[in-house]
């Protein structure tokens, strides 16, 4: 059962000044989830694409063993014919093509370059059935959810007869239930033979379905666990290289009076205008508050955010936005800055950040009249305060000048937090602020988050980790098929009793059998 | 453009000075392109390129298409293409035609309505692309025919001339010597356009000087001394050239003045005024643009009408130059217009781009355009090279950015 079926041995691996992996040793045994984990940047990804072939033979040092032979790719192909598949975190699908043509792709069912059609979607019916997916092969990849999308990916992935599939934070957009449905899946190609690594950044996962877990940190393997020594400290201490002793920071709430109150908010789909994506939805957020909206991914939780914050979401809204306790009109974006509303998004690359720009320009962009006179912008005032929020939330970078496109998700994210500082809201809208970053930049952002509250800001915070919600929170709304299902007070929430409120509300909503998707 | 600095830790305020030089140091190698094919058609053309008469009529030649790139880049870093610009100012220039010739209506306030309808074509352009969300490639490519078909239309397949003398001043005419010549080393020179010479430089050291002083009293380190004098030296040297020779000819014509004066605004408003960089930010990212409270929409339509009014003006100096208005006026302009605009290192995908670079762009083309011709080099083989110049700045930037 023990019979290695992967060996890289010392792969040390160099960028232009900047040593990415350092003799880094793992091994895979036939039939067994390994998981690496490790912060941003600590070469998890590098040691895959070398793995795959991303990076050809010859870029690297060291070696690598597969089935007994050595190996020495010239490219992800080669990897894959010998069994090897890759599903990177983001989705390798073409939209607007079927499920069938999806797996494959690449791999067609063809004769002489003349696709058998039917032969296509028999096979495709097949593998949808292993992975556990009850579509219709003609169905089109931009119609089904981000969740059934994953199983897509790994169908396509046994069409290749796969050996050892790698999976690089499969979870990370997905719902709990989705995931517990993959991890599921993994635990059942297992039994087939079939060895994964999965890369997560999810510790609670990693704990339930990996058999050996390998810690990289700053591109060295700190170690690797076997089953019985696995716990989530010991991971996280390996991970930062120091215990953590308290992953939140503490901070003593000063509560006042309700700053932001949403009254019978309602919204309706932009595309199936006869939808309704919320339903009468009361929230309110206090000064020096922090509170959650708890919920499953596509529960509605950033669709409300959005609608309120200016309607950036959704038509046929309805409802009332009270500031300080007066009506306010927010109906632009450009009128709810104005009145003191900021919304940093969940997905801070296509929404949040321009890439290609810098973080001065980036930090000023959504107030651009606090630096400048008579729409004339001045420089060094600019400067002075991009250097200034730099320092503040603690952004590494070389300089203001860095692009922002070149910096690591957790930096990124303090840019947009940058961005919203500087336009000084009365209140904050976080959607899923730690979402893909590693521990150390969770709590410098949580860090941010408490200095905010302890200014009086009033906070809202989406998120789809609960510890995370239960750690910053005072109080924490839970919120299912786009209405909200409860309310607590945090010191009396845990894991258990959010779920349950899901769950009690799902049975409530599940007659009307609605799925509600993002919006594409 | 984008460049990473990794692995290597300099203070901050260093690394502020390296980044600006390294942001910059595009346009410097640009100025040295644009230098050195100047230098090698001087040398083609036995000397004919630097004389005075001859860097005159380059400016006129090139004045229409480098106002119309002026435009052009804010539509190209807004995230759009304009292809109409070429008929647009064809058009505009029948217009003004039939105004001034048929109905004899006074050149100013011709030039005036003219600016208008430009303004109002770009209006009529800019709501479908701003508002309807209709890609600005098709919407403006329809305008491209419906412009040259009004253009035909209006003309009745004619051409429609002269125009009235203050109208070719536009074009034809050089600023009046209110001092009167004078003479330096046995050459009369036109005294007013070296003294408009002289305060440009001055006036361009005295600010680099006060933005550089104003970054050190912050304790934020500017670019290197050295490369500071360099690079103003250089600037300066070549203005006083470029001026010394107009003096010597016939002074600085109108359309350099006026052409100084937009491609001095719109630096101003791509550089330091806040609407310049909304269309910066909203081609680099254009949603988050939006959710950062910037009239994303509003922004797209002010270009357009922007660029209507520019081709407008583009029109009215060319049919000035021609001295009459033809249905063939404006062809093949918009591409021009566009090549200088990517040769200045613009980028497709909106969000890149300088007006130096535009300006620069436009004049390599010009430099191109006239050197050859002087040579004798055919048509058809002056249009391959130009394409083979565009194509090659193009792939010169994007190997520099992955290397990077």
């Amino acid at each position: 059962m023990h019979d290695t079926i992967l060996e890289m041995r010392g792969i040390t691996k160099t960028f232009p000044g900047v040593k990415a992996l350092q003799d880094v040793n793992l091994t895979v045994r036939a039939g067994e989830i390994h998981a690496v984990v490790g912060e941003n940047g600590a070469g998890k990804s590098t040691l895959m694409k070398v793995l795959s072939g991303v990076y050809p033979h010859g870029t690297y040092e060291g070696t690598i063993y597969f089935l007994g032979k050595e190996c020495r790719f010239s490219g992800i192909h080669e990897s894959e014919r010998r069994g090897i598949v890759i599903i990177h975190q983001e989705l390798a699908l073409v939209p607007l093509l079927s499920i069938a043509e999806n797996i494959f792709l690449g791999n067609e069912q063809a004769r002489l370059g003349v696709i058998d059609w039917n032969q296509s979607r028999r096979r495709a019916k097949e593998l949808l059935r292993k992975v556990g997916l009850d579509e219709d092969p003609d169905t089109l990849i931009t119609n089904i959810g981000v969740g059934k999308q994953q199983l897509v990916e790994i169908a396509k992935a046994l069409a290749k007869e796969v050996k050892l599939l790698i999976l690089d934070e499969p979870t990370a957009s997905l719902s709990e239930k989705d995931s517990d449905a993959l991890l599921h899946l993994l635990t059942e190609f297992r039994e087939h033979g079939i060895a994964s690594i999965l890369i997560s950044h999810k510790l609670n996962e990693v704990g339930k379905v990996a058999d050996r877990i390998t810690v990289l940190r700053d591109g060295r393997t700190i170690e690797t666990m076997e089953k019985e020594q696995i716990s989530e400290d010991r991971i996280i201490t390996s991970m930062v290289g120091r215990p953590l002793e308290d992953r939140f920071p503490t901070r003593a709430p000063k509560i006042g009076e309700t700053v932001f109150e949403v009254r019978n908010w309602v919204v309706h789909h932009p595309i199936h205008p006869d939808r309704v994506v919320i339903r009468n939805v009361d929230v309110n957020v206090r000064r020096g508050e922090v509170v959650g909206i708890a919920g499953l991914m596509g529960s509605g939780r950033t669709e409300f955010a959005m609608s309120v914050f200016g309607r950036a979401w959704g038509v046929g809204i309805s409802g009332e936005v009270l500031l300080h306790g007066k009506p306010a009109d927010v109906s632009t974006v450009g009128k709810a800055v104005k009145r003191g509303l900021a919304y940093a998004t969940e997905d801070r690359k296509t929404y949040g950040l321009n890439l290609i720009d810098h973080i001065k320009h980036n930090v000023t962009a959504a107030n651009l009249k606090g630096v400048s006179t008579a729409g004339v912008i001045d420089d060094i005032r600019e400067l002075n305060i991009a250097n200034d929020y730099r320092r503040q939330t603690n952004i590494r970078s070389s300089s203001v000048y860095q692009v922002t496109g070149n910096l690591s998700g957790g930096n990124q994210q303090k840019v947009v937090l940058s961005k919203w500082l500087f336009a000084d809201p009365d209140v904050l809208i976080l959607d899923e602020p730690t979402r893909g970053i590693d521990v150390g930049a969770k709590y410098e952002i949580y860090t941010i988050i408490n200095k905010l509250a302890e200014q009086g800001k009033a906070i809202l915070m989406i998120s789809s980790e609960m510890p995370e919600l239960l750690g910053v929170c005072d109080r924490i709304y839970v919120m299912n098929e786009g209405r909200i299902v409860g309310e607590m007070p945090s010191n009396e929430a845990s894991q258990e009793k959010i779920m349950r409120m899901i769950v009690r509300g799902e049975a409530k909503a599940g007659t009307e059998e609605q799925e509600i998707r993002a919006a594409s | 453009m984008s460049t990473q600095t990794a692995g290597t830790a300099p203070t901050a305020a260093g690394a502020d000075a390296q980044s600006a030089f390294k942001q910059n140091l595009r346009e410097y190698g640009l100025v040295l392109a644009l230098i050195a094919i100047m230098l090698f058609f001087q040398w083609q053309t036995g000397g004919v390129l630097f004389k005075p008469v001859n860097l005159t009529n380059l400016v006129l030649q090139n004045s229409y298409i480098i106002i119309m790139a002026l435009g052009m880049l804010l539509v190209i870093v807004g995230g759009h293409i304009d292809l109409s610009v070429g008929s647009v100012s064809g058009f505009v220039g029948a217009v003004a035609a039939v105004m001034m010739v048929q109905y004899k209506i006074d050149p100013l306030l011709t030039g005036f309505c003219c600016l208008v309808v430009g303004g109002l074509i770009g209006a009529s352009q800019g709501y479908w692309i701003a508002y309807m969300k209709i890609p600005s490639f098709i919407v403006t490519l329809a305008g491209m025919l419906v412009f040259k078909g009004l253009a035909l239309w209006l003309l009745g397949g004619m051409s429609v001339g002269p125009f009235p003398r203050e109208f070719q001043l536009l074009s034809a005419g050089f600023i009046p010597d209110f001092i009167g010549p004078i003479t330096l080393f046995g050459t009369p020179l036109h005294a007013t356009t070296l003294l408009i010479g002289v305060v440009i430089v001055a006036a361009m050291l005295w600010f680099a000087l006060r933005s550089r002083s104003a970054r050190e009293s912050h304790g934020y380190a500017a670019e290197p001394f050295g490369l500071f004098v360099t690079k103003n030296l250089v600037i300066s040297a070549m203005i006083l050239f470029l001026i010394y020779m107009m003096a010597s000819y016939k002074g600085l014509p109108n359309v350099l003045i006026v052409m100084g004066v937009l491609i001095a605004l719109f630096v101003f408003v791509t550089k330091r005024m806040t609407i310049g960089r909304r269309i910066y930010a909203m081609g680099g990212n254009v949603k988050a643009a939006a959710l950062s409270g910037i009239k994303t929409e509003r922004l797209t339509f002010l270009v357009f009408i922007n660029m209507g009014v520019l081709a407008a003006l583009a029109g009215l100096i060319f049919a000035a130059r021609l001295n009459t208005a033809t249905p063939k006026a404006g062809l093949g302009f918009e591409l021009d217009v566009i090549a200088a605009v990517f040769i200045g290192g613009a980028s497709m995908a909106g969000g890149v781009g300088q007006v130096a670079g535009a300006v620069i762009g436009a004049f390599i083309m010009g430099v191109m355009n006239n050197g050859m011709s002087i040579m004798g080099v055919n048509i058809d083989w002056q249009q391959v090279i130009k394409g083979l110049v565009l194509l090659g700045a193009v792939v010169f930037d994007v190997y520099n950015k992955n290397k990077a």
